[in-house]
């Protein structure tokens, strides 16, 4: 890296002569990449930043109690949802790596949600709560004799249970992910500490979380930004509904575009860059070393 | 045989009270769409773990397209196939080129478009999808598969391009350099030396491609519309529009429809786990 950084510093020959055979090859396999991301990024990005250029986009989104609900979900997706997935999936990551049989065999099936589909699963749970059919409400009437709940009709409900869909989901992913971290660590470090008396709790405390601590937050600003974007688990569990109350900035962007006003569709996710792009720049100083 | 202590049993049952409730989080909602699939519609909404009559009569539904909201299953399956596929084989071309190029070439400016992909791999999908909804229209492809197929290119390309970046840094130089000496061409040097030894880390992308596109529920549903042309996710979400939906069938064509990526996650998940966790996060 320091030599061709170097190197193109230099004041030399035209840029064609100072190309190599490699380097003519490199462009050359690179062009196909550079295409799609001109066509299908940059365009795409550029377009849609032209579109949400109206003020008056902005004022109508200020004045839509549906965007500002919107923006308040997704801010409870992401603080209270996230945060707690990555603490489970902390958790969960110390119990998958402990040596028993019969964990890794529930290793294999945990990993389920993460390679099945989503839509399938979620419309299960979706037919799962349906309060006149639906398998929960089925058994409260046979247990209790009263009707229960109707779930999603309750947006708090509705947005738990999003929320709950979206960690059935990741979990599994994020879990796999911290146990790598976890398995990182070397085992002298906890036989070491098993002769001090350790407890389990100092253990963690002193060796497992200063080892994981850097993963651990990479990994909670990653599943933030893809959480934004995670579209499947609002609309398909709740729609959006009941009276557009659980939507989140990702389906809100979906619902304007399928309404025809595209411009306060831009406009809603110009809103989010603020927060995003940030977290994005942080993002890729930590990966691109 | 000695006898567990009562310290090992404590720890033992510890360890249960955590693995009993995360097998029934985990199984809950895929064991429930299994019992509609093999449940007649009678049983299907009784409440009872397992149907009194168990059938495949739903499966030989969907297959014979012997209802009005399956009237074009096979077809959607196809599509399904034709995209993942054909995204999946873009994408691993794409991506090891690219790659190639960073890693092994040392192009000038390698490092920025490594950046842009990187800055791509972390837009959130949603958030691209709305305009790329109309530059889709803008260049004709609307209702066109290559729309759907090419969207996938450019989301899962930035990840393969990084992992596989990333794996084909490990690679040593001596190997291109000996290549080299004895009068290796550039394609020679790519074909005979570099894709054999990333065979693994080249497995486990394009299979992540396809799963990627094969799963892909908000773009199919946005960019396709034609019954004949959607994919299956967009058909199973199209259920949802009547209010008599035939849920048995429609947790039968799910079950279907999932049940490729997961075989094919377990075929290749020792390729999987390596491959994409070691790229995934780096601390």
């Amino acid at each position: 890296m320091a030599i061709t950084l170097s190197a193109s510093e230099m004041p030399g020959p035209p840029l064609s002569a100072r190309l190599t055979t490699p380097q003519i090859w490199g462009i050359a396999l690179l062009t196909p990449y550079l295409l799609v991301f001109l066509a299908f990024v940059v365009y795409p990005v550029c377009y849609g930043l032209w579109l949400a250029r109206h003020p008056a986009s902005y004022v109508a989104l200020y004045h839509d109690p549906i965007f500002a609900r919107a923006a308040l979900n997704t801010l409870i997706f992401l603080v209270i949802g996230i945060n707690f997935k990555m603490m489970v999936a902390l958790f969960l990551s110390g119990f998958f790596v402990q040596s028993r049989s019969w964990i890794k065999w529930l290793s294999v099936l945990f990993i389920l949600p993460w390679a099945v589909p989503s839509i399938p699963t979620i419309l299960s749970v979706r037919f799962m709560f349906n309060p006149e059919w639906g398998v929960v409400n089925t058994l409260i009437f046979k247990l209790t004799g009263e009707d229960g709940p109707n779930w999603l009709n309750d947006p708090a409900v509705a947005l738990t249970m999003a929320i709950g869909v979206h960690i059935w989901k990741s979990l599994p992913f994020w879990t796999l992910i911290l146990m790598t971290g976890r398995l990182a660590i070397s085992n002298d470090l906890f036989e070491a500490a098993d002769v001090d008396g350790a407890s389990w709790w100092q253990k963690f405390r002193f060796i497992t979380w200063p080892s994981m601590q850097a993963l651990y937050l990479t990994c909670t600003l990653l599943s933030m930004i893809w959480t934004l974007g995670d579209f499947n688990s609002v609309y398909l569990l709740t729609g959006g509904g009941p009276a557009d109350l659980t939507h989140v900035l990702a389906t809100l962007g979906i619902r304007y575009l399928r309404l025809d006003q595209l411009s306060l569709a831009m406009a809603s996710i110009v809103c989010a860059l603020p927060f995003v792009l940030p977290l994005i720049y942080f993002m890729m100083k930590r990966l691109s070393r | 045989m000695k006898l567990p202590t009562l310290r090992e049993v404590g720890v033992e049952a510890r360890l249960l009270l955590i693995g009993i409730p995360v097998f029934l989080w985990t199984m809950i909602p895929i064991y429930h769409m299994f019992l509609f699939a093999i449940s007649p519609k009678e049983d299907a909404f009784s409440g009872k773990l397992w149907p009194n009559h168990p059938t495949l009569n739903n499966f030989r539904i969907v297959f014979h397209q012997e209802h009005y909201f399956l009237r074009d299953f096979w077809i959607q399956f196809w599509n399904s196939i034709v995209i993942a596929v054909a995204a999946g084989a873009l994408t691993l071309m794409i991506a090891t080129a690219a790659a190639f190029a960073i890693s092994r070439l040392k192009v000038p400016g390698s490092r920025w478009v490594m950046n842009l992909a990187l800055f791509t791999y972390f837009i959130p999908a949603a958030f691209l999808a709305v305009p790329m909804y109309r530059t889709m229209g803008n260049y004709g492809l609307l209702n066109n598969h290559w729309s759907l197929i090419l969207a996938m290119v450019t989301i899962a390309s930035p990840y393969a391009i990084w992992v596989l970046k990333q794996a084909s840094d490990k690679l040593p130089v001596e190997l291109d350099e000996a290549a080299v000496m004895d009068g290796a061409t550039i394609p020679q040097l790519f074909r005979l030396v570099y894709v054999p030894l990333m065979m693994p880390s080249l497995v486990a992308i394009g299979t992540y491609a396809i799963l990627l596109a094969w799963n892909e529920y908000l773009y199919a549903f946005l960019l396709l519309s034609k019954d004949t042309e959607i994919t299956l996710p967009v058909a199973l979400g199209n259920f949802l529009a009547a209010d008599d939906s035939p849920w048995e069938l429609l947790m039968t064509t799910g079950f279907i429809y999932a049940l490729p990526p997961a075989a094919i996650y377990y075929a290749f998940k020792r390729y999987m786990v390596g491959g994409l966790t070691a790229g995934a996060v780096k601390s």
